[in-house]
């Protein structure tokens, strides 16, 4: 059991996908400007990414190497498309926060990265789980960025305003800068530095 | 039999049946869920134009709620008369933009809450990354904004994204579409400027300059097709509009 666990565990800190592996980061810099997106996201991609798993695994014998990309591929944009249609169809409001992001979850590469290095070579069940680590270890640092990315950018916590309209009549301002990605970028390396800087054992890993 | 799962043959079969049956699957699944999120959709479309009155309704009301608060719909053209033969409702606003003005079909929805009377437009423009739209409800004085609401495809969450938000719709509350002297200003969006004194302008999103400005742009052009239609309703009930 210990070594089902750590599937879900590792990819939380020591394999973070993003901050380790350095995988999803355009996602994560497009959608961290406020908090609720950024959840919305990090949940899709936990469905996404876990069914994907699966799937990708029970087929895995069956997969010609030469096409095994496109195979993927092809797994990942049906189960988005798929997931899209229903939604639209019997969850309408969730379809609408969804639809933005189809396009942009057809393309993270942790979807792909994981195909590639886990469940091409793993059971259903140890995939499911390395696909829901993983996308956990993705949301907790898409919260962590977002959080300070609306704080900082908006003013606000959740679409909840935090920053007291006496700060703002004292002459606070937003940080605008916050809002572009070049900054969610800066506070992704500023996370990776704190990381690096108290687990050792990351450090010397390209 | 030993099935060589490296072979060409192999290969070729499993591609060309992985791509039939996906083909099949996605296209069944939206041919089955079709007329559901077509009725989705006609809902929220109602609940839209409900919203930009103050009404705001979950979707499984929002037919009951429709009929009681919109009591006339009809299709006008760039001259301000009624066309007949077309329901306000069916006309499709993003077939319609693309044509000259004078070529229009006009949606009006006329709606009563509270013994008020508003007038209510649909707009629909492009945004940064694809369509934007929604609906301005103007007070009987057909110049003072009531209230709207604006959606959209797919713009950037956070950003260009926050026109669907209520609060980005409570800043047109107030704002006019007609200056002092009786001319067509529409409503600018607009940076830094001091938006809460001035009746056109309104504040554009931080980070969503290009969505703001195409919404700018949208309000004017649909809006200003309405011209003739709304002169000649305030040469109608002359005696009840004051300036």
């Amino acid at each position: 059991m210990g070594k089902l666990t750590k599937l879900v565990t590792e990819p939380l800190n020591l394999n973070n996908p993003i901050t380790v592996q350095i995988l999803g980061i355009c996602s994560a810099l497009a959608v961290t400007v406020k908090m609720k997106p950024a959840v919305v996201m990090a949940l899709s991609v936990m469905f996404v990414l876990a069914f994907a798993n699966v799937i990708i695994s029970l087929l895995r014998n069956t997969i010609p190497t030469r096409i095994r990309i496109i195979v993927q591929l092809v797994v990942i944009a049906s189960l988005v498309i798929l997931v899209d249609q229903f939604l639209k169809a019997y969850l309408y409001d969730i379809s609408k926060q969804l639809s933005v992001f189809v396009g942009l979850i057809i393309t993270n590469c942790i979807i792909m990265g994981r195909l590639e290095a886990f469940a091409l070579g793993n059971k259903p069940l140890p995939a499911f789980l390395d696909g829901i680590g993983n996308a956990a270890g993705y949301g907790i640092i898409l919260i962590i960025v977002s959080f300070f990315r609306e704080l900082l950018g908006s003013g606000t916590v959740w679409g909840i305003q935090v920053i007291p309209d006496s700060w703002y009549a004292a002459g606070y301002q937003n940080n605008g800068l916050m809002i572009l990605p070049p900054m969610a970028l800066i506070t992704i390396g500023i996370i990776i530095w704190i990381q690096r800087g108290k687990y050792k054992e990351l450090q010397g890993r390209s | 039999m030993k099935i060589n799962v490296q072979s060409n043959l192999y290969t070729f079969i499993y591609a060309s049946v992985m791509v039939i049956l996906v083909a099949l699957g996605l296209s069944w699944t939206y041919l089955k869920l079709k007329p559901l999120q077509e009725e989705n959709r006609l809902k929220e479309k109602k609940q839209a134009i409900l919203a930009s009155i103050g009404v705001y309704t979950t979707r499984d009301s929002a037919q009951i709620l429709f009929d009681k608060y919109i009591v006339d719909n009809f299709v006008v053209d760039a001259n301000g008369d009624k066309v007949d033969g077309i329901s306000a409702f069916d006309v499709e606003l993003e077939k319609e933009v693309k044509k000259d003005i004078k070529d229009r079909l006009l949606p009006v929805f006329i709606a009563k809450k509270d013994g008020q009377t508003f007038y209510i437009f649909p707009v629909y423009g492009k945004g940064l990354w694809g369509p934007i739209w929604g609906y301005v409800a103007l007070e009987d004085d057909l110049n003072t904004v009531y209230g709207v609401t604006f959606d959209h495809k797919g713009e950037t969450p956070g950003l260009g994204a926050e026109i669907a938000e209520r609060w980005f719709w409570e800043q047109f509350k107030g704002k006019k579409i007609f200056d002092e002297n009786g001319n067509f200003v529409s409503i600018a969006v607009v940076k830094g400027a001091d938006t809460k004194n001035d009746p056109h302008k309104v504040d554009a999103i931080s980070g969503g300059t290009m969505t703001s400005k195409g919404l700018e742009a949208m309000l004017f052009d649909c809006l200003q097709a309405y011209v003739n239609f709304i002169n000649k309703e305030k040469a109608k009930t002359g005696e009840r509009w004051a300036s």
